[in-house]
């Protein structure tokens, strides 16, 4: 990204190859996250607020692991705690890294009336700029995975970041940098999704987990944030992972057709009012007509 | 009928009014314009920034909405659909092209304004209730997500219609029926006015049978 200019290309007095010297670093950045290796820890919620800078919210105690039942404002990040019974009847806990997942066709930008609130970057990061933001919510509303979350102290709408201002610099996301278990990776959407599959491969293989498959949603064009799942048939099983997320086909109306009717219609109207006054004219009383 | 010939046609209140609700409108449409369309959006930053448009937005609205209801309490009679009225709407296209003469005589307000005003009122009624789940959508939980969008769709659209009506009522009340502005400013028409566009209206206030 922007280190991609001063990429080395050559060392003096180095002996053997320049490092990376091959590796293209135009690349779409992706996050893996192998949900069959999460142990649940929250080492990347505490990761998350510590480089935005949040305090740690208030947590609500369910029974379970999870920390509250919900993102918020300033909570991008949440393992999502599911006791789950498969048909066999063997019992598991799932759990889930929930967060943003940087569609690449992003349904908060495509509802975004504010203009410069919302950005995708080449890199795929999609990212909220919250001092253009008006707080009128159409990402809720867009957003096929409720992830945009509003502060109705600020009126502003936050959601994960990427860590775009890590991710630009050079450095991985918070969240990854803390996983303990390395089920969380970052790098190239195409060597993610080569690892991912790879696992997904070894799990269908080696372990009972005969439906393993990487969650990479089309719905939306793909996502920067994908998953691998013990089972991909059943995504709603771990939190309520959407099985085909789209962004709803109401935003899409809304935000085209609609707006080209209504632009015509508004247009039309204006001129067909100028050329019915051009064509009859005003009405005249006696009066005037006496005058 | 007064000694200038003329005929006094709204009351301060009823003026007030109008007024009121054409201001709340007309913000409304402004920053609902500016949010509707990336092309239009510069209105907002006119009227003091996106962030500002939208907080006071929903507020004017259901000030909108509040002084249509006083006013509907003071007009609702007046606005009542009649046989004569029905039989208005089917020469509507002789009105239209200022063939007047054939037209059943109308009452205080024309079918033509009541129409408008009852556009005007279910549309104010529709765009509150759709602005409601806009304003909060927070509230809606998300297995109910596909209200969010609905209601969004069905604001643009209400919005839409009452853009139409709103196109149509300017046109007419500045350009096609000249003394009709005037009298929402100053509260008095001519009698000839008066005998032209409203017959029965003018029969029943000044007594003068015609």
């Amino acid at each position: 990204m922007s280190n991609g200019t001063l990429q080395v290309k050559a060392i003096s007095g180095h002996a053997g190859t320049v490092p990376g010297q091959n590796t293209s670093r135009d690349y779409d950045v992706c996050k893996l996250i192998d949900v069959t290796t999460c142990i649940g820890c929250k080492a990347c919620e505490v990761a998350c607020l510590e480089w935005n800078g949040y305090p740690f919210r208030e947590t609500v105690f369910d029974n379970t692991y999870q920390t509250m039942p919900d993102l918020a404002w300033n909570y991008y990040n949440l393992i999502r705690f599911n006791e789950h019974t498969a048909e066999d009847g063997t019992f598991s806990w799932l759990m889930r890294k929930d967060q943003c997942m940087h569609c690449a066709d992003p349904g908060c930008l495509r509802a975004c009336p504010a203009d410069g609130a919302i950005v995708q970057y080449s890199n795929g990061i999609v990212d909220f700029q919250q001092e253009n933001c008006i707080g009128c919510q159409y990402c809720v509303t867009g957003c096929p995975f409720n992830i945009p979350k509003f502060n109705a102290e600020t009126k502003k709408v936050h959601k994960c970041t990427l860590c775009s201002d890590r991710v630009g610099a050079g450095l991985e996301p918070a969240c990854i940098k803390a996983c303990p278990t390395g089920c969380l990776h970052f790098g190239s959407k195409d060597d993610m999704k080569d690892l991912a599959e790879k696992r997904a491969a070894q799990l269908r293989d080696h372990t009972s987990h005969k439906s393993a498959g990487v969650y990479d949603p089309q719905g939306v064009g793909g996502t920067h944030v994908m998953y691998v799942l013990h089972d991909i048939n059943n995504p709603e099983a771990y939190g309520g992972l959407p099985k085909d997320p789209q962004i709803p086909l109401l935003v899409r109306f809304w935000k085209g057709p609609l707006k080209w009717i209504g632009n015509l219609a508004i247009i039309g109207g204006i001129v067909a009012a100028a050329a019915h006054y051009v064509r009859f004219g005003p009405k005249t009383t006696e009066e005037e007509t006496k005058s | 009928m007064s000694a200038a010939g003329t005929v006094p046609r709204y009351t301060y209140r009823e003026r007030m009014m109008h007024w009121l609700t054409a201001l709340a409108y007309s913000y409304c449409l402004l920053t609902g314009l500016a949010f509707y369309s990336p092309h239009l959006y510069w209105i907002a930053q006119v009227l003091g920034g996106g962030a500002t448009s939208r907080s006071w937005h929903p507020i004017f609205g259901v000030g909108f909405f509040a002084i249509a209801l006083w006013m509907h309490s003071v007009w609702h009679r007046d606005m009542r659909m009649t046989d004569t009225d029905r039989r208005w709407l089917d020469k509507m296209q002789d009105y239209a092209r200022n063939q007047d003469a054939a037209l059943p005589a109308s009452d205080r307000f024309n079918a033509g304004q009541k129409l408008f005003y009852w556009l005007m009122y279910y549309g104010a009624a529709a765009l509150l209730v759709t602005g409601l789940f806009m304003w909060f959508p927070e509230y809606i939980p998300f297995s109910l997500a596909w209200i969010r969008p609905l209601m969004a769709v069905l604001h643009a659209s209400a919005a839409l219609v009452t853009i139409g009506g709103f196109i149509v009522h300017v046109y007419m009340s500045v350009f096609f029926v000249p003394g009709s502005a005037t009298a929402m400013l100053f509260g008095n028409v001519s009698a000839a006015w008066a005998r032209a566009h409203h017959r029965l209206w003018y029969a029943r206030t000044t007594g003068s049978g015609e």
